[in-house]
């Protein structure tokens, strides 16, 4: 595969976001004319339609943007590591970290503001991820313990959590809506604060480019050329925890997508992971965005997490049928 | 290049597989390392390698203990092949072989023409120039076997290590890598060592047999002198004739039917 044919499809995918953002911006549950968002754009003021692009859909589009570079990103970098092609971003332990950290900061601290909850989410998952290095102990420069580790702590974490939430009414009230993953009621304060974790995030997830790509013949391989795996596995988990944590703490939990679009990713631009990040985490995004963008558009409303949910599943369901791109 | 163990003691948990074994590798020579299974042979090539670390004892390359050299220097004097090492779906031969161009880069050093030379030298001298941009996966065994050994080569060692390098090929496959080794031996004069199983080819295709047993070195020495009746009624408890290989001269080993 020629690179040509890579640059091709990451300037597509970058053209593809803006126009999902734009869209995001111009279409909503309140009709408003492609001439008025453009005004309230520009020019700001008051006004109904003001209120609701710079109030509700810049707020939106903008945590869908994030959200979505960093779930992309962080789905990659948990597959290059764990040489697992069903392996999620949330694997070790990340997701339920950041919910339980919600969860005791609702109960405990009474913290019920989103933008206050997002130093809590971003806590409990850097929490959740050295517990499991702990757990895993010796082991860190093989992913079988890793992993191992990653499902006990969060099937742990994931026990408190329903035992707080179901004993206390006004938190499941709060957590429920927090909990499904949504890009709506989310102020731009929120996304603000996560930005530089994603972006740090994404950094490092580049800069980890190569060591995955020799992880990808093996971890004995990989130190046969000089990997310094332990090193490398550290760097890779930093990525995970700072975008899914990040992530996590601006929507709240979304499946599916860092599972399926890293293998979208592969099937476009092949195996080398100095491009399976970028576009995964591009992808990521245009996803993210246009399934929020269709869930306004049902009736109610669709949170963005079910969205996802409904179309990643059957996305993921001929991926894996396919074998042949699923072997890492 | 020189590469020794000296005292080496290995365990996994409690159990010790080698035991204070000093081993010393000859330079210029293809070394075959034998015994039965769970001996402790691929564990020493492993340790030989530092992809394990010793409980005791040390291994020296060049002079300079492994495990205080940096990892990437180690590579680029010693190249290593782990047993049955399986490449990421749809890979091509030349994307696997230019991974070995690693240890000579860095983020100051990009992938350049001399790593273009280096992977088109390994590809031509295992005879996959023309399969480069197959993928590794649609290979026959024996031809997937000489892309990772391309791989290696691309490292430019004098010194490789292969980890039971014809398992799971057929006998024709087998020949076809163990004739490329001796080629790497006899043309460009590499150093190598390999654990292999299977004691006829051993004796052909090493200069130098190492026989290991329960963790330590049994015997040594050129494949006539090791492979002898009682030497292999002792390491493997396997009553067997040694006659001479008819081809070569050296020694066949050719076991007794059960109960005669």
């Amino acid at each position: 595969m020629g690179s040509g044919r890579r640059w091709t499809v990451l300037a597509v995918l970058v053209g593809a976001l803006v126009v999902l953002a734009a869209v995001s911006l111009a279409v909503g549950s309140a009709y408003l004319a492609p001439d008025v968002v453009w005004h309230a754009l520009r020019t700001g003021g008051g006004g109904d339609a003001a209120t609701i692009v710079r109030g509700v859909r810049i707020p939106r589009t903008a945590a869908g943007l994030v959200v979505g570079l960093a779930l992309g990103a962080a789905g990659a970098v948990m597959q290059g590591h764990t040489r697992n092609p069903l392996a999620d971003p949330g694997l070790f332990g990340v997701t339920a970290g950041a919910c339980l950290a919600v969860v005791l900061a609702m109960v405990v601290l009474g913290v019920r503001d989103p933008a206050g909850q997002v130093w809590y989410a971003l806590a409990g998952s850097a929490l959740a991820t050295a517990l499991v290095l702990a757990v895993a102990g010796r082991g860190t420069g093989n992913p079988v313990p890793l992993a191992l580790a990653g499902v006990a702590v969060s099937a742990l974490l994931a026990t408190v959590t329903s035992f707080l939430v179901l004993s206390d009414q006004p938190t499941l009230d709060t957590y429920r809506r927090w909990v499904v993953g949504s890009l709506a009621g989310r102020d731009l304060s929120v996304t603000l604060r996560v930005a530089p974790f994603v972006a740090a995030g994404l950094v490092l997830a580049l800069l980890d480019a190569r060591s995955m790509d020799l992880l990808g013949l093996g971890t004995d391989t990989a130190r046969g050329l000089g990997q310094r795996s332990a090193l490398s596995r550290c760097a890779g988990l930093a990525a995970v925890t700072l975008l899914t944590g990040a992530a996590t703490a601006a929507a709240g939990p979304i499946g599916f997508l860092g599972l399926v679009v890293p293998h979208l990713a592969r099937r476009l631009v092949g195996i080398p992971y100095r491009w399976v990040v970028p576009v995964s985490a591009l992808l990521g995004a245009c996803l993210l965005v246009a399934a929020d963008v269709a869930g306004r558009l049902v009736p109610g409303e669709l949170q963005v997490g079910v969205g996802v949910a409904i179309v990643g599943a059957p996305v993921f369901v001929t991926v894996v049928r396919r074998r042949r791109t699923v072997a890492l | 290049m020189s590469l020794a163990a000296e005292h080496l003691t290995v365990s996994y948990g409690e159990r010790a597989v080698l035991h204070d074994l000093d081993l010393s590798i000859v330079d210029n020579q293809v070394t075959a390392v034998v015994g039965p299974n769970g001996c402790g042979k691929s564990t020493l090539l492993r340790t030989l390698g530092r992809l394990l670390r010793p409980d005791h004892g040390r291994v020296v390359l060049d002079g300079r203990r492994i495990d205080h050299t940096p990892t990437r220097q180690v590579a680029r004097r010693l190249g290593l092949l782990p047993q049955t090492p399986t490449a990421p779906g749809g890979m091509t031969v030349r994307d696997l072989v230019a991974r070995g161009r690693n240890p000579h880069l860095s983020w100051l050093r990009q992938f350049g023409s001399e790593d273009a030379a280096a992977v088109a030298h390994a590809l031509d001298a295992v005879g996959l120039t023309d399969s480069a941009d197959r993928a590794v996966d649609e290979l026959s065994g024996g031809q997937r076997q000489r892309a990772w050994i391309a791989m290696v080569l691309a490292q430019q060692t004098d010194l490789l290590l292969l980890d039971e390098p014809t398992t799971y090929l057929d006998l024709a496959h087998q020949i076809e890598v163990l004739d490329l080794v001796a080629a790497l031996h006899a043309e460009h004069g590499r150093t190598v060592v390999m654990v292999l199983h299977d004691l006829n080819l051993a004796a052909r295709y090493a200069g130098h047999l190492v026989l290991v047993r329960d963790g330590r070195i049994h015997h040594q020495g050129p494949p006539a002198e090791v492979l002898t009746p009682q030497r292999i009624e002792e390491v493997f408890g396997l009553r067997a004739t040694v006659l001479a290989d008819p081809h070569t001269g050296g020694p066949l080993v050719v076991p007794r039917p059960t109960g005669s």
